[in-house]
């Protein structure tokens, strides 16, 4: 069973619309989410409700990172390695519930969202594989994959 | 001696713990929800485990970035409920079983599973939750649990195949306590969900439906299942349904179906719940003679 890392990292980039939490995102997000994992303390929440800019200047975060929490930018904080249930954080303390904050990951409202799941949830279909998507297209535009 | 006498499989979503903390579990889109685990408590109550082995996901909470135990067992007295941001869960503390989980964790890392070992946490609603929706709202939860935690978060996390054969060993740890204990495994989380990207709110029903049918079969193909199919099928949080594999592993080749519940939606995700009891080849052959 054993697989070859490198055939399997890159099988992990393949998923549209998705970062998987690899060790590389892992690294680069580390004090982004040791960040958001801080709002656990009732006396850190204080810190950052009282002044956002200058709580996350007490963390050796890069300025895209800060940017990114501060515009409540989700996708690109995962792109930068924030992982959702860290990220949570954030946004509980901002009030808002997990599909809320989930929702303002996607192209959707959150009702059109809602809605989408009492319809039963996205369809796997045409959302399995940015390889397959592409070969489907006919390969023409080969950085339209995501 | 201690025995595994059940099986549990069932989701973690926090709203569910949510809905039972603010009495919404009747309400029009909870019920449907809540109904599915009806036969279960009623269940519970009949067969009276006296230790809960509780496979889970930490989410943030005991656990950050500084330490990530692949599988991390729960060797303490008791165990609180974790404040994940807007407080801990109004729920009784956790009572540990120190004796059978050192017991496992030696067995285990004896039979070649390095457990990281855990005396001190907080518990959240990966384990809270389930407890709530097999027992409700006891002053004091009727059970002792060993919780056993499994990263599935950073990558890679463990095998579907490693988490089958953990489930093995842990059969095998339990059967080798001297005390008689009837003890249940329970594996938690799932099913097909995404809470991140674009391409959130992915739902598999059809894929979801074909795990359960194969936990409820002879088959141990799910242990085969890979972390790509998962991601591609069931969405990058749907990987925590290699927790049910532990417990189906757990329970040996055969097992009996006693109960199955699957209902879309809960918030992100896809509700699926399973009650399987091993059949024991020893009964088998006790029934030949």
């Amino acid at each position: 069973m054993k697989q070859d890392i490198h055939e399997y990292l890159a099988d992990l980039e393949d998923i549209p619309g998705t970062r998987v939490f690899t060790a590389k995102r892992a690294r680069q997000g580390y004090w982004l989410n040791q960040f958001a994992m801080s709002l656990m303390e009732p006396e850190n929440r204080a810190a950052w409700k009282a002044d956002e800019r200058k709580y996350l200047d007490t963390w050796p975060m890069s300025d895209a990172q800060k940017e990114a929490i501060l515009a409540r930018d989700y996708n690109r904080c995962l792109d930068l390695g924030g992982n959702v249930y860290f990220l949570a954080k954030v946004f509980s303390t901002d009030g808002l519930s997990f599909a809320e904050a989930v929702s303002t990951m996607t192209d959707m409202t959150f009702p059109e969202y809602r809605e989408m799941m009492l319809q039963g949830g996205r369809s796997p279909e045409g959302n399995r594989s940015i390889k397959a998507n592409l070969a489907a297209k006919g390969a023409g535009n080969p950085q339209e994959g995501n | 001696m201690a025995r595994i006498t059940a099986g549990v499989a069932s989701s973690h979503v926090p709203l569910l713990g949510v809905a039972v903390d603010q009495g919404k579990s009747d309400d029009d889109y909870f019920g449907p929800i809540f109904k599915g685990y009806e036969w279960t408590r009623e269940w519970e109550k009949t067969e009276k485990p006296d230790v809960v082995i509780l496979v889970y996901n930490d989410h943030a909470s005991a656990f950050d970035m500084k330490i990530i135990p692949t599988f991390a067992i729960g060797c303490g007295e008791r165990y609180k409920s974790a404040d994940e941001g807007w407080g801990p869960r109004p729920v009784p503390d956790v009572e540990g079983h120190p004796d059978l989980a050192w017991h496992i964790a030696q067995s285990l890392i004896l039979d070649e599973f390095d457990m990281t070992i855990i005396n001190e946490m907080d518990v959240d609603h990966g384990l809270t939750v389930p407890m709530s929706m097999m027992f409700g709202q006891p002053e004091k939860w009727p059970v002792k649990v060993v919780p056993l935690a499994v990263n599935v978060v950073t990558y890679p996390v463990p095998s579907g195949n490693r988490c089958w054969a953990l489930g093995e060993a842990i059969g095998r740890a339990v059967e080798s306590f001297p005390e008689d204990l009837n003890v249940q495994i329970w594996g938690t989380g799932g099913m097909s969900h995404q809470l991140q990207g674009p391409r959130a709110g992915l739902l598999n029903r059809e894929w979801d439906n074909r795990f359960l049918d194969m936990l409820e079969s002879d088959t141990d193909e799910a242990r085969y299942i890979s972390h790509l199919e998962y991601l591609r099928e069931t969405g990058s949080e749907g990987i925590e349904m290699v927790m049910w594999l532990i417990m189906r592993g757990a329970l040996g080749k055969r097992v009996k179906s006693l109960h199955r519940h699957y209902h879309i939606p809960c918030s992100n995700t896809a509700i699926g719940h399973l009650v399987l009891e091993p059949e024991r080849s020893e009964a088998k052959e006790g029934v030949a003679a």
